[in-house]
């Protein structure tokens, strides 16, 4: 009992310290934790990079407060983007994102949410998706794999229908004239566990979430949908050289919560700047093949215009 | 011989000053964090994650572990003495620990707990050191159907025993299911039973919020009524001697609950997507299976502590399996584990064992030192939880009540969630008075989730083939077991009636 009582005097000085030390007061700094929403649940890739970001934060001091990570995964994300839309204290409220904070508002019009009134705070990268097959099917290019879904009775797995995994499949479909067994699972790690256990023939995951199996040389990679080919996977074609012109990638974004004060804002903008030109973050961006796509606010603002314009494309594509 | 000197090189370095060191605070920390109701092995090792960066990943790992490992045992502290599940993973040892406890035998149940998780948690260990790579395959030849015909069996452990009202046991069942599917539909990603068009359900109805309820605060006002507002303690006494008593007692009665907790526990807990609580859980119904007299449990029988307790402990270490592995997390908390090692540039996966070998039996090695550690602190802490049983029911009740809703807040920090446990408390206290079992919807809530996926999952697969489940040679056997144990009492009853009219007629 003494042990934990000294590590929490120790934890509490150490906290107190940090406070004093965070050097001379910027215009605006956060006065109480900061609270710092996660679109996903715990362990999936968004919360992996929110975690990151976090411990490189805590890691440097980069603020007078903690970020406390609070995972809101429901329904798509529409638990945080509720939580965010009404937030008590939106200078201290920030969000990070995947692209069902563009999907979840469109296919839930009652939410009641415009995702133009949230403070753009800082794009920190974008992660590609890549076509994987297993190992042991023989395929080892995109056009053997055509022929191979052209036979029928071709089953894939993904995330859950209307998210980003089925909105790839669907285009490969559409374009090739492909009909796929698509079977939705809760998040790209199961997506990944099952295709190494050939449960489903092909996935769409993330380098990320099948790094491992990867690395074991279980799954093979066929075919990046990145606009120019992956440092990782210098040998794997593009989508676009096929002769498409479709890129599809999943944005690992900050945003603030609406009606965030500009100075707070301000604020934010500046510590992510901090933490994406960090070595830690840079180093990271490179090892879960997250493409680099620095991106200032207005900047942002737009990005999200054509995220929402061409999601409405991909959603009505799919039907739904 | 090559795994014993890995190992035994493990072994040295968990045994290092900083390392002992951290695993004894570790594994205190984490008795403590399992016995706050709300505040579970998830929660802690998520708080503890950035203190990690101050020591190297090796420590860090251990570190975590350690915290792990000690909410595994400390879980079973609230369950036992307060009635609240002081973690999911302890659900189940409300079940016979609270009526142990209850009727003066604190002792045995708090005893019982720490001996089986510590068996659990020395066999799990051994499996995890000699199979590692070899069950790593396992997790992945368990698709969708396979775990399907799992839970299936699961729910067949408790509606095929004898003993409950069977219609009753399945009402039960089925309200845990409806609660299950609140919220968003992970398949088609639609929005589902939004009841009252409230906000707080899109998140789902949180399986502690559920279980916090119906154990402590149905419990609580269940107690009030039946002592009528009398002021009563229970007793409960506490020796040398009587540790020892216990230990034999618990030991002679409980080992069965203890074998199947350890063994099943462990094999549930290497299938991603379970974990400590179903694994607790389905330990729980087979170890009432198998018993001589399953009505017992329920009453407060040491093995239904027992298999509850040796199975979270083995889980725990199951499914640290596939989180090193394949990369892929087993529980809840590996997957933070599993955020912990990504930042410390550490990348799990099939060439982890070759890559990083130190890192790897090291943190083996401090399971093993972990385990040994959480058991004597455990013991040396139950004279203090005792002495907090004697206080009168009048200041328990209060108790209670706050550790009910802090834990009911904490989960998902929503008020939403501490009006539905106040609801859920009152309502597991009426069906409690028309003697509706409950364990049933508190595990239909925790397999709910699990089984639906897998089973459209599965149906997706076949085309919706149902036969899909009785083909594939895994899933079958599993199927028709469970089938059998779904008809087993139906089987019974037309026996008998068949009997009783030959009689009749006789």
């Amino acid at each position: 009992m003494t042990i934990t009582k000294r590590m929490f005097v120790k934890l509490a000085g150490a906290t107190a310290l940090a406070g004093l030390i965070a050097g001379p007061a910027a215009a605006w700094e956060p006065t109480k934790p900061v609270d710092f929403v996660i679109m996903a649940g715990a362990g999936g890739g968004a919360d992996q990079i929110a975690r990151f970001i976090q411990s490189v934060a805590e890691k440097k001091d980069l603020t007078n407060r903690p970020l406390v990570p609070n995972n809101k995964g429901g329904g798509s994300g529409a638990e945080a983007l509720i939580a965010l839309n009404g937030a008590g204290d939106p200078d201290h409220t920030i969000l990070v994102t995947l692209n069902s904070f563009f999907t979840t508002p469109l296919r839930q019009e009652n939410l009641g949410i415009d995702v133009q009134t949230f403070t753009p705070v800082a794009m920190m990268g974008v992660d590609p998706f890549v076509l994987w097959v297993h190992k042991d099917s023989g395929i080892t290019t995109f056009e053997q794999w055509l022929e191979e879904v052209k036979k029928g009775d071709y089953v894939m797995g993904g995330t859950g229908k209307g998210q980003e995994d089925s909105l790839v499949i669907t285009y490969l479909e559409q374009a090739f004239d492909l009909d796929i067994k698509y079977i939705p699972y809760k998040g790209g790690g199961a997506v990944a566990k099952d295709l190494a256990g050939k449960q489903i023939m092909a996935t769409v995951n993330n380098p990320a979430e099948t790094k491992g199996f990867y690395a074991a040389g279980d799954v093979v990679p066929l075919l990046s949908f990145s606009d120019e080919r992956m440092p990782a996977f210098p040998d794997v074609p593009t989508l676009k050289e096929k002769g498409h012109d479709f890129s599809y990638y999943n944005q690992r974004a900050v945003v603030g919560a609406p009606g965030q004060s500009e100075e707070a804002a301000a604020y934010y903008q500046d510590l992510f700047k901090t933490i994406y030109e960090s070595q830690e973050w840079q180093d990271y961006m490179a090892s879960e093949s997250l493409s680099p796509l620095w991106l200032s606010p207005d900047e942002q603002k737009a990005y999200w215009q054509t995220q929402v314009d061409r999601h409405k494309e991909l959603l009505a594509a799919m039907g739904e | 011989m090559e795994i014993l000197g890995l190992l035994s090189d493990g072994v040295m370095v968990s045994l290092m000053p900083i390392n002992v060191m951290l695993i004894l605070i570790g594994v205190t920390l984490g008795l403590f964090i399992g016995a706050m109701p709300g505040l579970g092995s998830v929660n802690g090792v998520a708080i503890l994650l950035p203190i990690t960066f101050l020591v190297p990943p090796n420590s860090a790992i251990i570190f975590l572990a350690a915290i792990y490992y000690g909410a595994m045992y400390g879980g079973a502290i609230s369950s036992i003495t307060l009635g609240i599940p002081g973690a999911s993973t302890a659900v189940a040892t409300t079940f016979d620990g609270r009526p142990l406890a209850l009727s003066g035998r604190a002792s045995l149940a708090l005893v019982t707990a720490a001996l089986a998780s510590f068996i659990g948690g020395t066999i799990s260990n051994v499996l995890f050191t000699v199979f590692a790579p070899l069950l790593a395959t396992v997790a992945l030849i368990f698709g969708p159907p396979e775990i399907f015909a799992l839970m299936l069996l699961a729910f067949a452990t408790f509606v095929g025993l004898g003993g409950d009202d069977i219609p009753k046991t399945i009402f039960s069942i089925c309200l845990g299911l409806v609660f299950a599917a609140v919220g968003f539909d992970e398949i088609s990603g639609a929005p589902r039973l939004i009841l009252f068009d409230i906000n707080g359900f899109l998140h789902g109805i949180n399986f502690l919020v559920l279980a916090i309820g119906v154990y402590g605060i149905g419990e609580m006002i269940w107690t009030i009524e039946n002592t009528r507002g009398e002021i009563t303690t229970t007793e409960a006494k506490m020796s040398l001697k009587g540790i020892v008593r216990d230990s034999k007692e618990g030991m002679r009665r409980g080992w069965k609950g203890t074998m199947i907790g350890s063994f099943l526990g462990f094999f549930v807990g290497i299938l991603p997507a379970a974990g400590a609580t179903p694994g607790s859980l389905m330990s729980y119904g087979v170890a009432k299976l198998v018993a001589k007299n399953p009505k017992e449990f329920g009453k407060g029988h040491p093995g239904g502590v027992a298999a509850p307790e040796a199975a979270n402990n083995s889980a725990s270490t199951g499914s640290m399996l596939p989180m090193l592995t394949l990369g892929i997390p087993g529980s809840p908390t590996t997957a933070i584990l599993l955020g912990g090692m990504v930042i410390w540039g550490l990348t799990p996966g099939p060439r982890l064992f070759t890559e990083q070998p130190d890192f790897v039996w090291g943190l083996i090695g401090s399971f093993y030192i972990s385990n040994v550690f959480a058991l004597l602190v455990n013991l040396a802490f139950i004279p203090l939880f005792i002495w907090m049983l004697r206080m009168p029911f009048t200041v328990l009740a209060p108790l209670i009540f706050v550790l009910s809703v802090v834990g009911g807040y904490a989960a998902t920090q929503d008020m939403h969630d501490v009006w539905l446990m106040l609801v859920f408390g009152f309502g597991a206290f009426f069906l409690r008075k028309l003697d509706y079992p409950l364990a049933p919807a508190v595990l239909a809530i925790v397999l709910g989730p699990i089984a639906e996926p897998t089973l459209r999952q599965s149906l997706l697969l076949s085309s919706g083939d149902a036969s899909i489940f009785l083909t594939r040679p895994i899933a079958g056997p599993i199927t028709v077991i469970a089938i059998i144990l779904i008809l087993l009492p139906v089987i019974k009853a037309v026996v008998t009636r068949m009997r009783g009219s030959r009689e009749n007629a006789a």
